[in-house]
């Protein structure tokens, strides 16, 4: 990437040989991108990120199918494809928000009983981002195809880490973010399938064919680029990825009671577990896996500074006791055997000092008993 | 990641007075505890107070908290805060108090102070008989319903903090932090809120100054002036006027008091001019027996 921010600097829009060295850069970069989801070049819009991609998806699926007013998703989606279809929901669109079994994962039939004729698009995750629970995409799409709707996947978490071909599947789009594959943060990609009477988003020049309007990011498309060809490369060592995952994962729950994995364990990807420890708090558990220099999460990035517990987790049913002390753990294949006995070391002293601070330190607890059980009444 | 102050990660990492308090049955002492929040919520604090009966005072205080990094540290901020104190006094900790023991909260965190005081509260309610229930903030309508919070509650944390968006709110009591349905019952109530508050600093202004007109009068016709009293009261009148003067290249002077006749001394511009001294003159007069005595008359001497 750093010669595109100094001596590359032209810009690819340009005429001169400046600009001429640049896009041809990019073209590379778009051929790269293209081979690890099996796509064609041409397919293929640059975009900042996850959040625009599928902001430009749900919105181009719509304007192509103007007569249909009705939106299937999932509960678990992230927020940036939740929070379009609730002001579609304003503008007159009807969604259906399909749920999730304890597992995290979606029930077809229940898919296939929301869809009509009226449906304009189904949007779906690929997997999810805080479970990593991986949801039947083919099928999806073959249900989504029978009704003539869109079907368009946010693969933000999956790609690089899931072999994909998109030549032969029944995805119209597909959107992805360079971050999650070890690009830098601030550059993503959304593939339109070829044929889709595209809508776009943004509009101004000429860029991206027309269908994405603004200069460039190119250091950013360069290291897409990149990030893509090294993860192609990489797709051999992710058994590694895994067997590092199931060994933190089997750990943990060896050495702490009362914790659990959260969502389905096999049809999962291969770098995340997400690990509800009763009884205390995921922020508190962050805190002191930070002071370490361990970096966890809980629930999403984007939506950490809410105050209600991830929607992904409620959405599965969990209880109060897990659901708010619950973290997500993400490897890559730069994490260590090392990186991970670490992990294992610290936190059971972790989870016990917590505890050991909590008013809810067991299922007995008369109070924890009485309000949650309060709670759950109240809310239904 | 939240931007904590140092105190508050110290407290986190390690807490003062967690744990319980045993009620050993000792005669004289009271042992009590208050809980507040929930599971659901997220966060949840029990207070555990030991009292000395005859003193009203807190011996010890030790917590319990299901929360996050700040809520662990407002829980021991506030049992530190409170030791020693008597019940009535302890009343009157503020969630301020709490936060700027911390060195202050980011404000998406003043929650955690809330909780801290109004467990506080909750336990010496306990230990004094009074029901929860009948703890007039729990009545009102419920606005929010992902984290039960009525009406009464939001306007007390309003008042106390000095809120006026309902951003601030979801901060200090949660409320509009889930669903978000009540956000427009929250500006109601600040708004609300906000026309009392500036009518009654309205009110209380005029309250003011007419009581103080009153005892003004009350002293003025009750006690006559003693001549001290008179000529410092003059020359505060005077020292008012003086920085109007001076702007002007002017200035005045008290020269003598004789009885009711006050002798100033005009100087600068104010003194070169005799229309403009005689303004000037009647001016200070005028003032002088609105603020002193009516019966005050202003002479202008002549520099010797
Ligand atoms: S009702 Fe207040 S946030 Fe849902």
């Amino acid at each position: 990437m750093l010669p595109y921010l100094q001596e590359y600097y032209g810009n690819p829009s340009s005429m001169h040989t400046f600009g001429g060295q640049v896009s041809k850069a990019i073209r590379n970069a778009r051929l790269q991108i293209a081979t690890l989801i099996g796509a064609e070049e041409t397919e293929l819009i640059f975009t900042s990120c996850g959040t625009e991609g599928n902001n430009t998806a749900i919105r181009a699926a719509i304007a192509a199918q103007p007569n249909r007013k009705h939106i299937i998703t999932t509960q678990v989606e992230h927020a940036c494809v939740l929070n379009v279809c609730k002001q579609l929901e304003k503008q007159g669109y009807t969604v259906t928000y399909l749920s999730v079994d304890s597992q995290g994962q979606i029930d077809l039939l229940e898919l296939e009983a929301a869809l009509t004729g009226n449906t304009a698009l189904v949007s779906t995750m690929y997997a999810n981002n805080e479970t990593g629970v991986i949801l039947p995409v083919e099928k999806i799409g073959a249900l989504a195809k029978a009704y003539d709707a869109i079907y368009h996947v946010d693969a933000v978490q999956a790609v690089g880490k899931l072999p994909l071909n998109l030549q032969s599947s029944q995805i119209d789009l597909l959107t992805l973010s360079g971050h999650k594959l070890h690009a830098p943060k601030g550059i993503g990609a959304l593939y339109v399938r070829r044929g889709f009477c595209f809508r776009p988003f943004l509009l101004g020049g000429h860029q991206e064919r027309g269908r994405r309007a603004g200069t460039e990011n190119v250091a950013g498309i360069i290291g897409l680029g990149a990030a893509a060809e090294l993860a192609q490369q990489h797709f051999g060592k992710i058994t590694q990825q895994t067997q590092l995952r199931d060994r933190l994962e089997q750990g943990l729950l060896s050495t702490i009671p009362d914790c659990q994995v959260n969502g389905d364990r096999t049809k999962r990807l291969p770098n995340t577990t997400n690990i509800g420890f009763k009884y205390i708090e995921g922020e508190a558990i962050l805190f002191s896996l930070n002071q370490y220099g361990i970096c966890a999460s809980s629930g999403s990035a984007c939506t950490s500074g809410s105050l209600e517990p991830s929607h992904v987790l409620r959405a599965m049913g969990l209880p109060y006791t897990i659901l708010h002390g619950s973290i997500r753990f993400s490897l890559s294949r730069y994490t260590t055997l090392r990186e991970i006995d670490r992990v294992l070391e610290l936190m059971p002293a972790i989870v016990e000092r917590l505890r050991a601070l909590s008013p809810f330190n067991t299922d007995q607890a008369d109070w924890l008993q009485d309000r949650e059980e309060a709670i759950i009444v109240g809310s239904k | 990641m939240w931007d904590y102050t140092d105190k508050v990660l110290d407290l986190f990492y390690n807490p003062k007075n967690q744990g319980t308090i045993v009620d050993t049955n000792e005669p004289g002492i009271a042992v009590v505890f208050g809980e507040v929040g929930s599971i659901a919520c997220g966060d949840a604090l029990r207070l555990h107070l030991k009292i000395d009966i005859t003193s009203d005072k807190i011996l010890d205080a030790r917590f319990q908290t299901f929360g996050c990094t700040s809520a662990i540290a407002s829980s021991s901020a506030l049992t530190e805060l409170i030791k020693d104190l008597t019940l009535d006094e302890a009343l009157k900790i503020t969630n301020q108090e709490i936060a700027d023991y911390l060195g202050g909260l980011p404000e998406a965190k003043m929650h955690c102070s809330v909780m801290g005081q109004e467990a506080l509260e909750a336990a010496i309610y306990n230990y004094r008989g009074i029901k929860v229930e009948q703890h007039e903030e729990d009545e009102g309508t419920l606005i929010c319903t992902c984290f039960s919070v009525s009406e009464n509650k939001i306007r007390r944390v309003a008042i106390e903090n000095n809120l006026t968006t309902a951003e601030q709110v979801t901060s200090y009591v949660k409320a509009g932090g889930g669903c978000s349905a009540c956000l427009a019952a929250i500006e109601d109530i600040l708004t609300a809120v906000q026309q009392e508050t500036t009518a009654t600093s309205k009110r209380l202004a005029t309250e003011i100054a007419m009581a103080q007109e009153k005892a003004l009068d009350r002293d003025r016709t009750v006690k006559p002036l003693t001549t001290v009293q008179k000529i410092t009261l003059i020359q505060r009148v005077l020292e008012e006027v003086r920085p109007l003067l001076l702007a002007d290249g002017g200035d005045v002077e008290l020269y003598d008091v004789d009885g009711n006749t006050v002798k100033v001394l005009l100087k600068g511009a104010c003194g070169s001019c005799s229309s403009s001294t005689a303004t000037l003159k009647s001016a200070i007069e005028a003032r002088l027996q609105e603020q002193v005595l009516p019966t005050l008359v202003v002479e202008a001497v002549e520099a010797i």
